[in-house]
């Protein structure tokens, strides 16, 4: 007999993941400051604090190649340098715990099992920028997270990690938790600056950048999460390791949190330069039921769906964006030949249009419109000239909307029809849903192998089918509300969906 | 406040409690994923069916542990137990009347409880 395995380190699962940013996840008792010192917890301040000038923390962080987790990419070290070289006596440090995108869990699992290292990264970045003050921005919906880290926050402070005169050195850094009621549009950094002064969370036109003018008017360094938990150990292990992961322009790790049509749901941390496919095959343990991999979505509500022809492509930023997505904060989900294209896109539409903050046009009116379109186009009634007009539309919204929800949430949209255009056309020209998923285009009709049981009958919940005992029955397309319950109780399979 | 000496005592000091220093001690240690997809699979029960039962059983080196999530969604509730010079066993989908095996024949008797670790799903 074969030895059962019972490590959890030896799953396919674990064996090609990389662990950086949740190195001390699952491992360590959030809720212990000393079991974050036992893993070398605290050490990458007292070595910043001690060895190193603010100038040299920033030139660590650059060489390393470090580039945000957040979405965008933007090289953190350069951030910082931005910040560093403004003449002003305050400064701050934000940490972006937002995370809006539907589905992520990435910065929360962080928070939840190692928050010790925001909490030392933050005031490596304070000691570096010379800030003194720092703020998590963080969503009321994530309880747990906020109870840990303000448990943190207070051990540190009893501590001396955080306070006056750090390690005797002349750094001084408090932190402080801001709640957000989790609107999508509070974790674009000019709206997240804006909520945390207490104003509505509206983003504000760039120029002036954060570095320069951000919180209160003055220079202040955002992050996100993920990006914060890579810093103690670059400053510890020093940035030619970080240099020596990934690929050219996309060092080190980075975490995904893998959904949808996927054997292993779950946390991934992955090396940048890592396949598609190894990460659905090989840590996701593949599609369940053996169905066929029809595309991977990534980059949440600004990304877009990458299809089976480039699954071998390496994941970095300018891979992803090349193809069309976008890295983003780490959603990652899977979707077989099951999935609608045209639905996936209009769940995201669906999503964007109502977290659009309304301040600009070309997004509120904008994403109303487009959404229209999908709509017209699920329901069958689109016209060839309609899918047109919305790659236009599209395209409009990128180059007028204000800040990057308006600007990228045309994606999803043109991604699937880069992809899938095949599929927009089937619903616009033949009425069909080749997923079989588009309701209004569907129809359950009885086929001859119906011996009259008369179950969907009863089973039916709007008394859509018509039909005596013995005899073959009938659905009223009029009535009938497509929920499939026939379809699937009917033991003769005698309904078929069309 | 703390200084570096300080923080390097307690490193020190954790680590052989940890069982991270080479040296070895007798303690095991029994993480539970309590982030919030593990609370919400049920592991705040799992947990306290284990205080429980180390305390009955009177394993004063057994140290049960909240811990963050370990990643693979679907094995919610999850349990590691690490000795020193052990493989860390990791069980999977645990209810709170498991703890009582486990208790007994694992963390008592030395043996895994092979029905519940992840090889066996
Ligand atoms: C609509 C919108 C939502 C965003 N949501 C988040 C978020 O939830 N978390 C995050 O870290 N960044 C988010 N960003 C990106 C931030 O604006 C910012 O670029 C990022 O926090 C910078 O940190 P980084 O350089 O470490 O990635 C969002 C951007 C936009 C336009
Ligand atoms: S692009 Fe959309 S979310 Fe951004 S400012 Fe304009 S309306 Fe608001
Ligand atoms: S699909 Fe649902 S509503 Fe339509 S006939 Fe079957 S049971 Fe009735």
């Amino acid at each position: 007999m074969a030895e059962i395995n019972k490590c959890l380190d030896k799953t396919d699962f674990m064996k090609k993941q990389y662990r950086v940013a949740l190195q001390n996840s699952g491992v360590i008792n959030p809720e212990n400051i000393d079991e974050y010192i036992a893993y070398d917890g605290y050490q990458a301040l007292a070595k910043a604090l001690t060895e190193l000038t603010p100038q040299q923390v920033v030139d660590t962080i650059k060489d390393s190649g470090l580039r945000g987790r957040g979405g965008g990419g933007f090289p953190t070290g350069t951030k910082w340098q931005f910040a560093l070289n403004q003449k002003n006596d305050t400064k701050f440090v934000c940490c972006n715990a937002d995370e809006g995108d539907p589905g992520a869990f990435m910065d929360r699992s962080i928070l939840e099992g190692d928050p010790h290292c925001l909490i030392e990264a933050m005031t490596i970045a304070g000691y570096a920028i010379g800030a003194k003050q720092g703020y998590v921005y963080i969503r009321a919906e994530y309880p747990v997270a906020v109870k840990r880290l303000q448990i943190a926050i207070t051990q540190a402070k009893k501590y001396g990690f955080l306070g006056k005169n750090i390690f005797g050195s002349k750094h001084c850094f408090d932190l402080e938790i801001r709640l957000g009621s989790g609107a999508f549009v509070c974790g674009e950094e000019t709206a997240l600056m804006t909520s945390i002064e207490g104003n509505r969370g509206e983003p504000r036109v760039r120029p002036p950048f954060p570095a320069v003018k951000g919180l209160f008017g003055k220079p202040t360094v955002l992050n996100n999460v993920e990006t914060f938990a890579n810093i103690p150990p670059i400053l510890l292990k020093g940035a030619k390791w970080l240099q020596g992961m990934g690929t050219e322009k996309s060092k080190g790790t980075k975490v995904f949190a893998l959904g949808g049509k996927i054997n292993n749901t779950g946390l991934v941390e992955i090396a940048m330069g890592t396949t598609l496919r190894t990460v659905i095959d090989e840590i996701g343990g593949g599609i369940p039921d053996g169905k066929k991999f029809k595309a991977a979505q990534t980059g949440g509500p600004s990304g877009g769906c990458i299809p089976a022809q480039h699954l071998d492509v390496p994941i970095d930023y300018d891979n992803l964006i090349a193809l069309g997505s976008m890295m983003g904060s780490g959603g990652l989900i899977v979707m077989d030949e099951d999935n609608c294209m045209v639905d996936i896109a209009k769940f995201f539409l669906d999503f964007t249009k109502e977290e659009s903050c309304g301040k600009c046009t070309p997004c509120r009116v904008g994403t109303t419109r487009l959404l229209e379109y999908l709509e017209k186009i699920t329901e069958g009634k689109a016209t060839m000239k309609d899918l047109d007009d919305m790659e236009a539309l599209c395209e409009y919204i990128k180059d007028a909307s204000l800040c990057g929800l308006g600007q990228t949430a045309p994606n999803p949209v043109l991604s699937t029809l880069k992809y899938f255009r095949e599929e927009y056309e089937a619903h616009v020209k033949d009425n069909t849903c080749p997923a079989g998923i588009c309701k209004s285009l569907l129809s359950y009709v009885v086929n001859d192998k119906c011996i009259g049981c008369t179950l969907c009958k009863r089973k039916c919940p709007v008394d859509a089918i018509t039909g005596a005992v013995k005899e073959k029955h009938f659905i009223d397309m009029q009535k009938c509300i497509k929920c499939g319950v026939c379809m699937d109780i009917c033991k003769f399979k005698a309904i078929d969906k069309k | 406040m703390k200084t570096i000496q300080e923080l390097n005592d307690i490193r020190k000091q954790m680590r052989a409690e940890l069982n991270l220093d080479g040296k070895t001690n007798s303690n095991i240690r029994v993480t539970v994923g309590l982030a919030t997809c593990g609370i919400a699979a049920g592991a705040e029960p799992v947990f306290k069916a284990f205080q429980k039962e180390v305390k009955r059983l009177g394993l004063t080196n057994v140290k049960i542990i909240q811990s963050g999530c370990l990643g693979m969604c679907k094995h919610e509730p999850m349990v590691e137990v690490t000795e020193a010079g052990k493989e860390k066993v990791t069980y999977i989908a645990l209810a709170a009347d498991s703890a009582k095996r486990i208790a007994e024949e694992h963390l008592a008797g030395g043996k895994p409880v092979m029905d519940f670790v992840i090889g066996n799903e």
